[in-house]
């Protein structure tokens, strides 16, 4: 019942804060928060009671929903899917109590929030492919309003283009799905049968097709180039929290998903394309981090790095399922690592959104150039920027070293020239982002800024809480790492 | 002669008769109790629908009338349906000098639609189009003094009159080719050689006849400016129940013809025309109605699409009832909402209307998301079924065609559902006063939610039908 109370509970507050009509902002706010914070205490509360030893999937419920379809309410988790919806639950709780201006509507904004928090904890959960969809599509359901209510600039188009170009890869998810879902006899949606029996191996065309249509869909998710340009126009419009799920939480949607379908169900097909993944992940890697650094506008710019870090993510994947002889290790490394990718760019990256919306509620003003020597003014905020800002770009002691070290570890095993050509990404990302530092918080300071506020404690208390999580996984990362191996050798070796 | 098996039909008829004579007797301000009494026959003729569920699948009164799975079910959809609009026309109707007798136009139309299903045999599915053209013809136009009615009725007529027409020559030339009018003597007669020729053009003109009540292209065109024009509650009720019957009858219908006749291709082709056009015609609509009105052309593509694999999927009926179904509680639940809004079509109208009809609203956004196929809501099951037996059947490029279909069909529906939530509006909004259609609308929107949460009941449902024949 864990499970179903970690994403049961914030789909019942949402309810409750949707039907409420007599509730002020603050008696919202709060019950919001309150509620957020359960399902961060329940799956930390799963995460000890998790056995690394045990099986792949543990805390498994199920109850039928469509039977005759093969389709049921199944739940359950491995140890990396455990590791995201953790993540994920933190973000969120972190990202709805961040203050933002809830334009008049402070309900609807909070009960939208928990409702994406109940879905997409859903899709991190689900053992059943259908179930998993359903999740899948309403996380853009959620988005979609909060982007087009609570966001800024063209919010609106931005919602649409969102919902639009996502959804269309959601469709293309669920022919593929209905496709593996013909393939097995009899025929189910449950995820365990499916990657128990490798149901379209040596299926030559239909496999090439559904795993073609999986990869497309995963791909505009999460974004990969050159199906990416979803992104920065929803990132720039939506409000600062929002901002912070989408690719904290729901870009991890794309790369998640590649694990758990194509990778694990269809490893053979997944094999032999996997070269062509990982050369689609390096130039997701270099144009992230090229176009990055040439971005003047804040939000854009760590925009753009969420492509390039997604790139290390697909890459650490794409390693994995090689399968090419002898590299057994190199690819465990490399799955390890693009877990723990998927787990501190959320937390990072996370940070670094909150702390464009704190930006935008004291000057509604993203322009770089206009910036200048925050540093005497705020210097709070100066620290957790250049705290996340250096853990984003892969500064040792903190939780994104130990993700790319891991993944360009594996991938030096595997395609060593790969890893030689995407290492030049981190490169580029150091340079943008201490750029970016530079321009923001340190040399003159314009004279409009001189009424410019520094976190306030409800900011900086969220932010010392995501930081914690990333200098902590970056000092001491044992914890993370042995729940993560564990079901990454079941994962890797044991096909 | 085997009256039990019609006992449902007949009650539809005596309701219809009973209502005629009501309304001739009785004050119009007590005419909203023709209402009552035409829910009374529907419930009747379901409850009599339920007693027949069960059976072995069979034809009777000589082989004219199908009792099989199909049609019972489509007979099920059609009457509850036919409940849903009736239940959302009294306050509409209050002010017609002519209330009761709408009633019973709608009882005659639901019945041919339900001999539509049910026929099995050429000259039966004439009768079944032509009962249920004529009683919807007057429905249409039902505010005679309005032009825009008048228009959309008129453009219905003069398209139905060709069609019909069209129809009436397929099943002569099929008569002449056959000697007979009964489907198994017909799939017998055409087993063994004939003239393909004539086979090509009776199939052709059967079919155009028939996309005429589906809305299908080519005989589409009338679809927008009924959903426009004509009262909402006849537009819920054309938009929606006549293509059950229609699409149950082509399908029953094609099932006759030997597999050398290219049926499969020429109705593949119609769905993607269908689906595509519709589509395209909705993107720019700024008339909330037309939009609907658009949309339920190309949902007909969508539905189209099981009726192309029928024969090599065994889920292709259960897939195309399952889709009927759900695509008419959405697209019923739309239209009541907009009953329940006095009929308010430009988009404009629909500005900020979350904050001040929030239930309204809510039941909008749903159904719409749920004919775009989001789940969990009834929608997405139907279309899940559908790309399901088009995949099975091997027809991918098509589920391929209405995936990209349902991308661009996801634009329009935004465009109503962004300003509602989005904008903000001066005005006041002026509901319709009364229970029925609050009460029509909250029912349908329930059904939505809970058809898809309850999917297995309907699955269940469907999961074995199949044709007598």
């Amino acid at each position: 019942m864990i499970l179903t109370a970690a994403l049961g509970l914030p789909m019942l507050g949402a309810l409750a804060l949707a039907v409420s009509s007599r509730w002020t902002e603050t008696t919202a706010r709060r019950c919001a928060i309150a509620v957020s914070v359960l399902p961060v205490l329940l799956l930390i509360w799963a995460w000890r009671q998790f056995d690394p030893q045990g099986a792949l999937f543990q805390f498994v419920e199920e109850v039928p929903w469509v039977p005759s379809l093969g389709m049921g309410y199944r739940l359950g988790v491995d140890g990396i899917a455990l590791a995201v919806a953790t993540m994920s639950a933190l973000v969120f709780s972190a990202s709805i109590a961040y203050p933002v201006d809830t334009k008049h509507q402070p309900r609807q904004y909070y009960a939208w929030m928990l409702f994406l928090q109940s879905v997409s904890l859903g899709v991190f959960l689900a053992l059943d492919l259908l179930l998993f969809y359903v999740f899948f599509d309403l996380s853009l359901v959620g988005m979609f309003f909060l982007i087009g209510r609570w966001g800024h600039g063209q919010a609106q188009l931005a919602a649409f283009k969102f919902f639009l170009y996502t959804f269309c890869g959601s469709l293309l998810l669920l022919l593929a799905i209905i496709g593996l879902y013909q393939s097995v006899e009899p025929h189910t949606f449950d995820m365990r049968v499916l990657i128990e029996q490798q149901p379209l191996a040596g299926a030559g065309m239909t496999a090439a097709l559904v795993f073609l249509a999986l990869m497309l869909g995963f791909a505009i998710k999460t974004p990969m180039v050159p199906v990416h340009t979803w992104l920065p126009q929803a990132h720039v419009d939506a409000p600062g929290p929002v901002s912070a799920i989408l690719a904290g939480v729901l870009l991890k949607m794309g790369t998640y998903g590649i694990i758990r379908i194509p990778f694990a169900m269809m490893a053979e097909t997944f094999s032999r394309h996997a070269l062509v993944i990982a050369l689609f992940a390096v130039a997701s890697i270099l144009y992230g981090a090229f176009v990055a650094l040439g971005q003047r506008n804040l939000k854009r710019r760590i925009a753009y790095t969420s492509i390039n870090h997604m790139g290390y993510t697909v890459l650490g994947i794409a390693v994995a399922g090689a399968l090419i002889q002898d590299t057994g290790y190199a690819r465990e490394l490399a799955l390890v690592g693009a877990t723990v990718e998927m787990v501190a760019h959320g937390l990072i990256t996370g940070a670094l959104f909150l702390i464009c919306g704190s930006f935008w509620q004291r000057t509604e003003e993203y322009d770089l150039d206009s910036y200048g020597g925050l540093l005497r003014q705020a210097p709070w905020l100066t620290a957790f920027a250049v705290l996340a800002s250096f853990a984003s770009l892969g500064l040792p002691g903190l939780a994104g070293f130990v993700a790319e070290f891991h993944i360009f570890a594996g991938t030096f095993g595997v395609y060593p020239w790969l890893a030689v050509i995407g290492v030049l990404g981190i490169l580029v990302t150091a340079a943008l982002f201490l750029q970016m530092l530079q321009k923001v918080f340190f040399g003159a300071m314009p004279e409009r800024w001189a009424q410019f506020e520094d976190l306030r404690p409800i900011e900086w208390g969220v932010l010392a809480v995501l930081s914690a999580g990333f200098v902590i996984i970056g000092v001491a990362p044992a914890f993370l790492l042995t729940l993560v191996e564990a079901s990454a050798a079941l994962l890797v070796g044991g096909r | 002669m085997p009256i039990g098996d019609v006992l449902p039909e007949i009650s539809l008829t005596l309701g219809a008769v009973a209502i005629v004579l009501f309304a001739s007797f009785v004050r119009q301000r007590q005419h909203h109790w023709a209402a009552v009494l035409a829910l009374l026959a529907i419930g009747l003729g379901a409850g009599l629908t339920v007693a027949q569920w069960g059976g072995t699948p069979r034809l009777t009164f000589s082989g004219v009338w199908a009792l099989d799975g199909v049609a019972l079910a489509s007979k099920l959809v059609v009457l509850i349906a036919g409940a849903l609009v009736v239940a959302m026309s009294p306050e509409w109707m209050r002010t017609d000098r002519r209330h009761g007798e709408y009633y019973a136009l709608v009882l005659f139309a639901l019945l041919g639609v339900i001999m539509m299903a049910s026929a099995s045999d050429t000259m039966e599915l004439v009768l079944g189009v032509l009962l249920s053209s004529v009683a919807s013809y007057p429905l249409a136009a039902y505010h005679r003094g309005w032009a825009p009615a008048l228009e959309a009725g008129m453009k219905y007529f003069l398209i139905g009159a060709l069609t019909n027409t069209l129809l009436t020559i397929g099943v002569v030339v099929l008569f002449g080719l056959t000697g007979s009018t009964g489907y198994p003597d017909i799939a017998q007669a055409l087993a063994t050689d004939s003239d393909r020729l004539a086979l090509t053009i009776a199939t052709a003109c059967v079919v155009l006849g028939l996309t005429f009540k589906l809305a299908a292209f080519p005989a589409h065109a009338w679809m927008p400016d009924v959903a426009q024009g004509s009262p909402v509650p006849a537009a819920a009720f054309l938009t929606v129940i006549p293509k059950i019957g229609a699409a149950v009858a082509l399908a029953r219908f094609v099932s006759l013809l030997p597999p050398d006749v290219a049926w499969r291709a020429i109705v593949a082709s119609i769905s993607v025309a269908t689906m595509t056009l519709g589509n395209v015609a909705a993107l720019r609509q700024t008339d909330v109605r037309r939009l609907l009105g658009w949309s339920s052309v190309s949902q007909s593509g969508y539905a189209l699409m099981a009726i192309v694999v029928l024969g090599v999927s065994d889920q292709a009926l259960p897939a195309l009832v399952f889709f009927l179904a759900s695509y008419a509680i959405a697209n019923l639940a739309a239209f009541a909402v907009v009953t329940h809004l006095r009929g308010r079509t430009a988009l404009d109208d629909y500005r900020g209307l979350a904050r001040h009809a929030p239930i309204a609203a809510t039941i909008l956004i749903v159904s719409l998301l749920s004919l775009v196929g989001i789940p969990p809501l009834v929608g997405f099951f139907g279309k899940l079924m559908l790309f399901r037996v088009t995949l099975e059947g091997g027809y991918a490029w098509l589920a391929l065609v209405a995936v990209i279909n349902t991308v661009v069909s996801l634009f329009y529906y935004l465009r109503i559902v962004a300003p509602m939530m989005f904008g903000s509006r001066q005005s006041a909004v002026h509901l319709l006063s009364g229970q029925w259609a609050r009460s029509a609308m909250a029912v349908a929107g329930l059904l939505l939610i809970v058809g898809g949460l309850g999917a297995e009941a309907l699955s269940l449902f469907t999961g074995s039908i199949r044709f007598a024949l």
